[in-house]
């Protein structure tokens, strides 16, 4: 299958590119990982008359922490450099847990978290992490960058808040305030298939209390579902049992699934409850070992 | 320098643009003159006649059409021809010399990886680069790495043999041992 025709531009700087959309308007699109483009566009349901590959553009393929803790994803950091990244490993938690679980080995070479959430699509895993740890997208425009919140980023499905003149060039998310716990678990009928249902956890405790909490579902919802109730059932509690089971409850209340081929919506309700206290039991256990 | 060309048959305008690009495939360096929403697939299998790679479900779903990309395996049917500029390519074709099987084309043979063989190219290109990263790997770092390749045959099972009898035998090669046909304990290798 070919996509449709378009023009083809490859700048080798953002100021480039910025001026490349800014000239194609709406039929502009950037091109970074391309495993959700393409394909899209292979299908025609996508037809950008004008592709901007980034992918030349130096120095955006980092992931780095500041010194205060703060963590910056670049936009052509690959899914796989995450998935290998000890930086993740031994600070990011929720994060390591999902960078295995993105699509398939073949396409984490090639995608991109920054792309994953420009996608929006509501079974991106992603979005989820990103919005459970409260982190936001950098857009850069021709009169400069602004930052966006993960929360007011997706306004639906495969829809965000850019202009159509703005890349995103990067995702952050905020230090911690104490020590970070959390994961992901993803349902999924095989590698490489879309989230029957994701849920991702992500705690910052201290003193066996939990400071903050974030928990974010993926594929139960028309976008990415922020249980913010359940979530915030937990802030300044210690994780017990009954704690747990309200805050479970709480995030699969916040679901909203649909039934279809990959399960009924009750069952994909009920796995948000089972995802829900499976994560926070096994860090109510660290958090008790740690106090 | 050979110079190559995509035929999209009738699809093609006059007016269309094409785009020259550089590249190094299996390593041989080549140009192509390609139009801008050609499929690396289809450069390699069409423009390039390596038909070695295969094309599945076109949908970025089954990994028939694996290709290493500067050493990382990727779906070429999941990325444009014209960012193959500048890049390194291996397919299928790159293992064997004229003369030698590759350890991995040997590993299928010897484990039999295979039945009709059309997600075999894609299964060694993920293999390779999984290989390379890591000279020894269990049998749970084989079957993760060839998760995003689908094969309806096997079951798998001796796939996952096939590269394992891969890796000890280029481990064997890489400790300088002399070029022996087969590394000890395998049975030998039928004329």
């Amino acid at each position: 299958m070919y996509p449709s025709r378009f023009r083809y531009e490859a700048p080798r700087s953002l100021g480039e590119a910025i001026g490349l959309l800014r000239e194609g308007g709406d039929e502009a699109k950037v091109l970074a990982g391309g495993q959700s483009l393409v394909p899209l566009m292979k299908l025609r349901f996508a037809s950008p008359e004008l592709i901007v590959d980034i992918n030349n553009v130096g120095g955006l393929d980092y992931h780095r922490a500041d010194t205060d803790g703060t963590l910056r994803i670049g936009a052509l950091c690959r899914h796989a450099d995450l998935e290998r990244s000890d930086l993740l490993k031994s600070t990011q938690p929720t994060m390591a847990a999902a960078a295995p679980l993105i699509a398939d080995p073949l396409v984490r070479n090639r995608g991109t978290l920054v792309g994953s959430l420009c996608h929006a699509d509501p079974q991106g895993d992603w979005a989820s992490v990103v919005t459970a740890l409260g982190g936001s997208m950098i857009a850069q425009g021709p009169n400069g960058s602004r930052a966006i919140a993960m929360a007011d980023f997706v306004t639906g499905p495969f829809e965000n808040t850019l202009e159509p003149d703005e890349i995103a060039v990067e995702a952050v998310i905020p230090p911690a305030q104490g020590t970070r716990a959390g994961g992901y678990l993803k349902l999924e009928r095989r590698v490489g298939d879309f989230a029957t249902v994701g849920v991702a956890v992500a705690l910052e405790t201290s003193g066996g209390t939990v400071r903050r909490a974030g928990i974010a579902l993926t594929g139960v919802g028309g976008s990415t579902v922020a249980a913010t109730a359940a979530a915030g059932a937990l802030a300044g509690k210690a994780l017990t049992a009954e704690t747990i089971e309200q805050a479970a409850d709480l995030a699969a209340q916040a679901a909203n699934p649909r039934t279809d081929h990959r399960g009924s919506a009750a069952y994909k309700r009920h796995m948000v409850r089972t995802f829900v206290v499976r994560l926070l039991s096994r860090n109510g256990d660290r958090a008790e070992r740690a106090a | 320098m050979t110079t190559v060309y995509d035929d999209l048959g009738d699809q093609v305008a006059s007016d269309v643009p094409m785009r020259r690009i550089r590249f190094t495939i299996n390593g041989a360096r080549k140009a192509a003159e390609v139009e801008p929403r050609l499929l690396l697939a289809h450069l390699i299998r069409q423009g390039l006649g390596l038909t070695g790679t295969h094309m599945g479900c076109d949908t970025t779903n089954c990994g028939a059409c694996t290709v290493l990309v500067d050493g990382r395996a990727i779906k070429s049917c999941t990325m444009l021809a014209v960012q193959a500029d500048g890049h390194e390519i291996t397919t299928v074709e790159g293992l064997a010399t004229a003369s030698e099987l590759h350890p991995l084309q040997e590993g299928f043979k010897q484990e039999h990886g295979l039945q009709c063989g059309f997600c075999t190219p894609g299964m060694m290109l993920a293999a390779k680069a999984l290989l390379a990263a890591k000279p020894d790997p269990t049998e749970e770092d084989v079957r993760w790495a060839l998760s995003g390749n689908l094969c309806r045959c096997t079951g798998y099972q001796n796939i996952v043999k096939s590269v394992l009898w891969a890796a000890a035998k280029l481990r064997s090669e890489q400790a300088g041992d002399p070029p022996e046909p087969e590394p000890a304990g395998e049975p030998a290798q039928e004329a």
